[in-house]
């Protein structure tokens, strides 16, 4: 990592802090438009990160478990200013949510009594449906282009697995992650005895 | 223990919640539904609605709320904190290893074999909320069968479909439009 790209001045901490909270309280709709928001205040306006290493932070940031825009933070806070710099940029992107969803909750008992907000709701479940069917259609496509006939198979039995057998959630992403790794060490083995 | 329960649940949900998004979605759901009975499946659509509404990722919001629900502010901090430790640890981590090796590929690998089973488990959850939807809380049966939620439900698929619109947009009209809707119906809710 190049030195002179390394924050200074005592208000880094501070610049750092509300970044991440100004980023985190008007994104919605998911970590990948938090990591391209990241990517241009930090690489582009700051320079505290070279755009290249961006794009790093980004794929660890998406190949880690848990929420993509909290670990693109996590990255972002470590590699700018160390551990205080994580916890600190941590802070920033849960701070919004956490006081958005909190007075939501506060609410949301006395207001899902409400006859019309009960009916704006109802309609809502509808709209939701469709938002999570119209995902699932897309990224099904990429497993299709990306894993081929096998990716499909997969698929299906996880779904009959979860949906008719109520297979525990954790059983069927233990499987298949083992599946993965085994299949991408037979892989990386098979080219290394080519090579030989 | 109720704030036991309340790590260990949103633990769970932080550290296997691989691809981002939705795939939070069904852990949530086996966490908060179908294990503990923290939220019915009805709540449980509404905070995904709020959730996808509101800044921030959906197994965040998810664990403030329930935990705001179940213990108060401490619960929310608890269940807000147990979330994301998993990701601090693990983040750190891969981290560590990626600026070692400059390799990601068995991580890559992993992630590739996980990808089906996490859109299978999306689907999955998807269905109990589309059966929400257009069944109700009970039994899905013909004579629970609702018109008005299965057409919303194929109207908004489609202008998903057809236009790409932003999913808010597609949330909050189904909702104006099918609230209206339902009111008019006389309250089917």
């Amino acid at each position: 990592m190049q030195t002179e790209t390394k924050p200074k001045g005592k208000n880094k901490y501070w610049t750092l802090f509300l970044s991440t909270l100004t980023i985190s309280a008007f994104t919605f709709g998911g970590g990948y438009v938090i990591v391209s928001l990241l990517k241009k205040k930090f690489a582009d306006e700051l320079h505290w990160l070279e755009a290249d290493e961006m794009l790093d932070l980004a794929a660890i940031a998406q190949s880690s478990p848990g929420a993509v825009a909290v670990n693109a933070a996590i990255l972002v806070g470590y590699r700018t200013l160390g551990l205080p710099g994580m916890g600190i940029a941590v802070l920033g992107t849960i701070i919004p949510p956490f006081v958005v969803i909190s007075l939501i909750s506060l609410c949301y008992t006395a207001f899902r009594t409400n006859p019309i907000v009960a009916a704006v709701l109802k309609g809502m479940q509808s709209g939701v449906a469709a938002v999570i069917a119209d995902v699932t259609v897309n990224l099904s496509r990429n497993v299709q282009r990306e894993s081929g006939v096998i990716g499909v198979l997969i698929m299906v039995g996880a779904f009959l697995a979860s949906w008719m057998f109520s297979v525990n959630v954790l059983w069927i992403i233990f499987v298949c992650a083992v599946y993965g790794l085994v299949s991408t060490w037979l892989r990386l083995h098979r080219r290394r005895e080519r090579m030989l | 223990m109720l704030y036991w329960q309340l790590f260990t649940s949103f633990f769970q949900i932080g550290l296997f919640s691989f691809g981002g998004g939705m795939a939070a979605v069904p852990l949530i759901q086996q966490q908060v539904v179908t294990g503990h009975g923290w939220l019915t499946m009805s709540e449980f659509t509404d905070l995904i609605t709020i959730a996808e509404m509101t800044p921030g990722p959906i197994a965040v919001n998810s664990s403030t709320f329930v935990g705001m629900r179940i213990a108060g502010i401490p619960g929310a901090l608890v269940a807000t904190f147990s979330c994301i430790a998993p990701a601090c640890l693990i983040v750190s981590l891969l981290a560590w290893l990626y600026f070692k090796y400059q390799n990601l590929a068995y991580i890559q690998g992993t992630l590739t074999g996980l990808r089906p089973a996490v859109v299978a488990l999306i689907a999955s959850a998807g269905v109990s909320i589309l059966s929400l939807a257009v069944f109700g809380d009970g039994v899905a049966s013909a004579a629970a069968f609702n018109w008005l939620g299965a057409g919303l439900f194929a109207a908004a698929f489609v202008v998903l479909r057809r236009w790409k619109p932003d999913p808010i947009l597609v949330m909050a009209g189904s909702g104006i439009l099918g609230g209206a809707l339902y009111l008019l119906a006389g309250g089917a809710v």
